[in-house]
């Protein structure tokens, strides 16, 4: 390096210097990107022994090693572990089907209120809040889904699927038609869907796509039988396709007694413009933390509502929030109660479900409206068009709303996924579905800008330039470079201990 | 500029010429053009749904929310309202923990796989168990995925799956949704003293038993003084010990593995969240031999191509994802931000804190046990056992009225019989004890 005055400034490398070096480029501290907690600092505490332990020494363990670091060493290590995480806001994020839209702050601020954590067995005259909030937000998804009635409990999407299917073994049960054993799901669909209806204990039922890449009314046909108990579909489809033929499908569903089943996933696709119950479905989940901007906090938690028609709400499971019917309506206020649906499944969860999730998904909707959640769905329609518009690769599949399934063609499309990471954005879903060689599923929701999506096609153009020798190399932009994904899985070693023992 | 006047998603860019400019790269007229919705299902109406401001839609939430009475809870069975420190709160909610996703493209994503392999390495160190994966929902779902899990590996013919007759309501029944597409059949079997009574459960087990489930400590405050013996009895019919408990309570009570259990369970939001109307976080720990049939998500470490540590999801190929309809679980969103608060929560006290909070769990019940003991009329613990953090107190007069009259007066308890109240010490601070104390013996007088 080179001062102002032609000196020539070196760098101190004597040994003191060299040991507390940190590369600049990938923060390597000891050999790697971070340490574990554990390897930072940790202790033994002994249990017992005649100390002050409360307890006599057969009821406690003996002794316990734990990370032990100063509040200000443990600041540094999680916002270093910060930095190497990619979230939406640190840049563009189209997983298809994933739905990784921007997330609004003050949400966090209204969850984080004193009011919002109450414990759940508070008697529900002291929580009038809580239920008053439970019952807008149910009255609000029923109206969004077009549903009958709402439960908030399912703490996820594919919780959410799980009272689908057991409210429709429910109901076919208390009908007297509990040997419908059979749940038909698309190829396309959402695996989720699959270990849902194997989880319920129902046989699942592979439907093959037609050409067009919707449901094949023929193979539909020869699929449905007394046995069924319900077809699982997603409207769009997982290709963005819309299934114009939902309609028939309701039918031929009905016909033969089985129930129609919406998963939420693409919801964000429809908001305003269709409606789940005005299509013939029966049951569906909403994903709140897609659809309305709640946080995936590196994979959860989200929360999965359920809305059913009249005729399968005497089955959700217990309790829901009603408006008072005993009378001791306040005058000037509505008070709210819990109540057990007469045929209930009972719970899924051990009480209701992700409740800070739920109220940021009330704050979300009430601040959106009907304006706010129809501009989403049409814009979040418009980026898919104008991004899949922009892009070299083939888009096999159209007309779609929401996401665009591209075609690789003869890269490895998980290769072009490391090598978009370089680019500084984040790849779009790779390999699936299926239905699609070498698949690039991208979403780009509503959130991004003209720019933004300008900048992702140009990430995918370039790559689809490159040779297979670039995009095998990468990233080498990253935090780590590629990671040796077989060797985790032929030696895993899934603790801290487990390495202590391997070295 | 998103004002007052939205006409739109505040959160959805793009200026009337971006729009013109968007729509002819397409190649259409109108956004309406995109939309490929037969008219007969489309939907012209509204929801009816007002539109708001950032700052009308806080002041709504917060005058809904408001409408909640501020109440001191000595509430426990399995939620506590332990102080979570600020460093959890602030660090947690940097942007990149709350806006990633499921880390699909590790190399993008190191951060928050590394702090899920800690939080799996900290149940690890807690059970003694070899595995744990890295979330699951609540207590009540990760019991739900044990007894499938059972159902799994348990190579018996037999079918039944016992769990104490104490056991609360939420886990109960969510458990039986789990089993009811297996042909599991789930049984109580009694308690005494708040605790197993092992003679009962010797005489309900035999080789048709599958899996036994028992809690320490008990849904009643009760510390299990038996599970040496239990683990013993379950070894010896081939089936499943699992065993519910708490990050809190593991530090201090008997470690699982030495008593012979094969997964432990519970909820670890004791650590990290406030009580959030029963939110949680699903602990899930086991044995080794278990580890192809592990529901959910599992982080390994590796390395990456310049032979540095990495971390990355592994094991894929158990996940819904991948196998479908022979996945060991449906769950694929999971609780992984809460798994880092609690990890964080962890850290902040490290072992020495830990171990303190759970030594208090004990004396500070038995302390208020004793106070209350002290009244006519009541008799505290009702047990006579050693009791973690709550515990449950006879009351002559109804429990329901004096609940009620205790709830006039500013304090939440439990009811959990027409004479029994449980009363937790967990997160309610020494001079709040003392006033429930005061009103306490105003009630009771």
């Amino acid at each position: 390096m080179t001062a102002d005055d032609g000196r020539t400034i070196e760098h101190e490398t004597d040994e003191r210097a060299d040991q507390v070096r940190y590369d600049q480029a990938r923060y390597v501290e000891d050999g790697q990107y971070e340490p574990l907690l554990c390897e930072k600092d940790r202790t033994e505490v002994e249990i017992g022994d005649g100390d002050d332990s409360p307890l006599p020494d057969d009821l406690t363990r003996d002794s316990i090693e734990l990370p032990e670091l100063s509040e200000p060493e443990l600041a540094r290590h999680y916002t270093r572990l910060s930095q190497m995480i990619y979230g939406i806001d640190s840049g563009p994020y189209p997983l298809g089907s994933c739905t990784m839209k921007y997330n609004p702050k003050f949400t966090e601020d209204v969850a984080a209120l004193p009011d919002a954590a109450v414990h759940p067995d508070r008697s529900a005259e002291s929580i009038q809040g809580t239920l008053e909030l439970c019952y807008r937000l149910q009255d609000y998804l029923g109206r969004i889904g077009g549903m009958d009635a709402v439960t908030l409990q399912p703490p996820a999407g594919a919780a959410g699927e799980f009272v689908g299917i057991r409210v429709a073994a429910a109901y076919h049960e208390h009908n007297g038609e509990g040997h419908r054993d059979e749940v038909i799901v698309p190829e396309s669909a959402h695996g989720t869907n699959f270990a849902t209806a194997a989880l319920g204990g129902y046989d699942v039922v592979s439907l093959p796509s037609d050409d067009a890449g919707r449901v094949d009314l023929e193979a539909l046909d020869a699929a449905l039988s007394e046995n069924t108990a319900a077809l699982m579909l997603t409207n769009p489809n997982t290709l963005g396709l819309f299934e114009r033929d939902i309609t028939e499908i309701a039918d031929m569903v009905h016909d033969v007694g089985g129930l129609l089943y919406y998963d939420g996933a693409n919801l964000n696709a429809l908001l305003g413009r269709a409606r789940p119950g005005d299509m013939g479905f029966d049951v569906m989940h909403y994903n709140v933390h897609k659809t309305f901007a709640t946080p995936h906090g590196g994979g959860g938690p989200g929360a999965g509502p359920v809305g059913v028609v009249e005729d399968l709400a005497p089955f959700l499971p217990a309790p829901r929030v009603r408006e008072s019917r005993d009378g001791t309506d306040t005058g000037s206020e509505q008070t709210y109660e819990l109540f057990d649906p007469e045929h209930t499944i009972g719970r899924v969860h051990g009480y209701q479900g992700n409740w800070l999730v739920l109220v940021k998904t009330f704050a979300y909707i009430a601040r959106l409206g009907d304006e706010g959640l129809t501009d989403a769905s049409a814009k979040a329609v418009l980026n898919a068009n104008y991004l899949a518009s922009r892009i070299e690769y083939d888009v096999p599949y159209e007309p779609f709303h929401h996401e665009f399934v591209a075609s690789a063609g003869d890269q490895d499309a998980a290769d072009v996924a490391k090598r978009m990471l370089d680019y500084g954005v984040h790849p779009p879903t790779t390999k699936w579905p299926e239905i699609v060689p070498e698949a690039l599923m991208t979403e780009p929701t509503e959130v991004e800008s003209k720019s933004t999506l300008d900048r992702l096609a140009a990430a995918f153009n370039a790559v689809a330039e490159e040779d297979d020798a670039t995009i095998e190399a990468a990233p080498d932009r990253t935090t780590a470079r590629r990671i040796d994904q077989t060797s985790a899985a032929r030696n895993p070693r899934l603790s801290w201990q487990a390495l202590a023992d391997d070295e | 500029m998103h004002g007052t006047d939205t006409t739109g998603s505040p959160y959805a860019p793009h200026t009337d010429e971006e729009r013109a400019a968007m729509l002819e790269a397409i190649g259409v007229d109108a956004v309406d053009d995109l939309f490929d919705i037969p008219a007969d299902v489309g939907f012209d109406e509204e929801f009816g749904i007002e539109s708001r401001t950032e700052r009308q839609t806080r002041r709504l939430v917060r005058s809904i929310l408001g409408r909640n009475d501020d109440l001191t809870e000595l509430l426990g069975r399995g939620h506590y309202g332990y102080y979570v420190p600020s460093l959890v709160d602030h660090l947690a909610d940097r942007s990149e923990f709350l806006t990633s996703y499921t880390q699909y493209q590790p190399e993008a994503s190191q951060g928050f796989l590394q702090a899920l392999f800690e939080y799996q390495s900290l149940l690890v160190e807690l059970t003694g168990l070899e595995i744990a994966n890295c979330s699951m929902y609540d207590a009540a779902t990760a019991l739900g995925e044990a007894a499938t899990l059972a159902d799994r590996v348990r190579d018996t013919s037999g079918q039944r799956v016992l769990v104490p007759d104490l056991l609360l309501e939420g886990r109960r029944s969510t458990l039986a949704n789990y089993v009811a597409g297996t042909d599991l059949a789930i049984e109580e079997y009694p308690t005494a003293d708040g605790a197993v009574d092992l003679d009962a459960l010797r005489a309900a087990v035999d080789d048709d038993v599958v899996m036994v489930y028992a809690e320490n400590p008990t849904v009643r405050g009760t510390i299990e003084e038996e599970l040496d013996a239990i683990g013993d009895l379950v070894d010896d019919n081939d089936a499943l010990f699992v065993l519910g408990s708490d990050p809190i309570a593991l530090s201090l009570l008997q470690r699982p593995a030495d008593v012979g259990a094969d997964v432990v369970v519970g909820d670890a939001s004791v650590l990290g969240l406030p009580t959030s109307y029963g939110m949680g976080l699903g602990l899930f720990a086991c044995r080794e031999d278990y580890l192809r049939q592990v529901p959910g998500r599992l982080v390994g470490a590796s390395e990456d191509a310049t032979d540095r540590r990495a971390y990355t999801l592994t094991l894929q190929t158990r996940e819904q994802h991948i196998r479908r309809e022979r996945a060991t679980s449906n769950i694929c969103t999971n609780q992984a931000w809460v798994a880092l608060r609690t990890a964080m929560h962890a850290a902040y006290l490290g072992p020495d804190g830990m171990v303190d909070l759970a030594k208090r769990g004990v004396t500070r019940a038995e302390t208020l046990a004793d106070r209350l003991d002290d009244f006519v009329g009541v008799t505290a613990p009702v047990h006579d056992r050693r009791h973690f953090r709550e515990f449950v107190a006879h009351v002559d007069q109804p429990a329901r009225a004096i609940a009620d009259d205790l709830e006039t007066r500013g304090f939440a308890v439990h009811v959990v019989g027409d004479h029994e109240i449980q009363v937790c010490v967990a997160g309610v601070p020494d001079d709040r004890i003392d006033a429930f104390v005061d009103a306490f013996t105003e009630v009771v007088r």
